[in-house]
């Protein structure tokens, strides 16, 4: 897992990772690529991360995907993201197209879910918190659950 | 003394307290109004790991991570 402050270069990322599994015969290799939008008026994104337990969720796919005879990588940008730029890629890597193509999916969906990361739109030079794209980790509400005391 | 630490777009600076617990937590926030619109989205993390457990025990040097609801990529 890397992170970065700022845009992802994500030509030099990509062409790195590739150059990393060139010996380990794999099949398939299939990156995900995120690209700032222009829309609403948005200058750019701004992440916030909380990396011990982003690290701890990104071992937990590293694992899943050793499983299945696969592995996953993935780069995410810390601070402002300019529109028309990369905030995150990921990729996976199998013997075969079939893991590769289910394992994408699940990884992608499951990181929107439950990766600690914080966005914001960038308007006018201001963060701010992008709260109705925003999803509660699993786990929240223990603060306030009245059945759990 | 139990430190508490609000992460992502909460604006609420670090706090310490005693705490014995997880649920000494819960009880300690509840009490602090500005944070009542977060706290039922919020998930916790205790030194770094995610916790469900409000019977969870907390040592002094402990850190209790308030975590928002997210939005990666």
């Amino acid at each position: 897992m890397e992170l970065y402050q700022g845009p992802l270069d994500i030509k030099s990322i990509f062409s790195r990772w590739l150059d990393e599994e060139r010996e380990s015969n794999y099949g398939a290799f299939i990156p995900f690529i995120g690209i700032v939008r222009a829309e609403d008026n948005i200058e750019g994104l701004s992440f916030d991360i909380y990396e011990p337990i982003l690290e701890s969720w990104f071992n937990s796919w590293v694992e899943i995907a050793k499983e299945r005879g696969a592995k996953v990588k993935m780069a995410h940008s810390i601070g402002d993201v300019p529109i028309h730029t990369s905030s995150y890629i990921s990729a996976v890597f199998s013997p075969r197209r079939r893991v590769a193509l289910e394992l994408i999916d699940e990884f992608v969906e499951d990181f929107k879910a439950n990766a600690p990361i914080w966005k914001y739109d960038i308007v006018d030079g201001k963060r701010l918190y992008a709260e109705d794209r925003s999803s509660p980790m699993s786990g929240s509400g223990i603060l306030t659950n009245k059945e759990n005391r | 003394m139990v430190k508490i630490e609000f992460l992502g777009p909460i604006e609420q600076k670090p706090l310490e307290i005693e705490a014995d617990s997880l649920r000494d937590v819960a009880n300690f926030l509840q009490k602090i109004e500005s944070l009542n619109s977060w706290l039922d989205r919020c998930a916790v993390a205790v030194n770094g790991e995610m916790c469900n457990d409000l019977s969870k025990r907390l040592y002094s040097g402990d850190i209790v991570s308030i975590l928002p609801p997210v939005c990666g990529g």
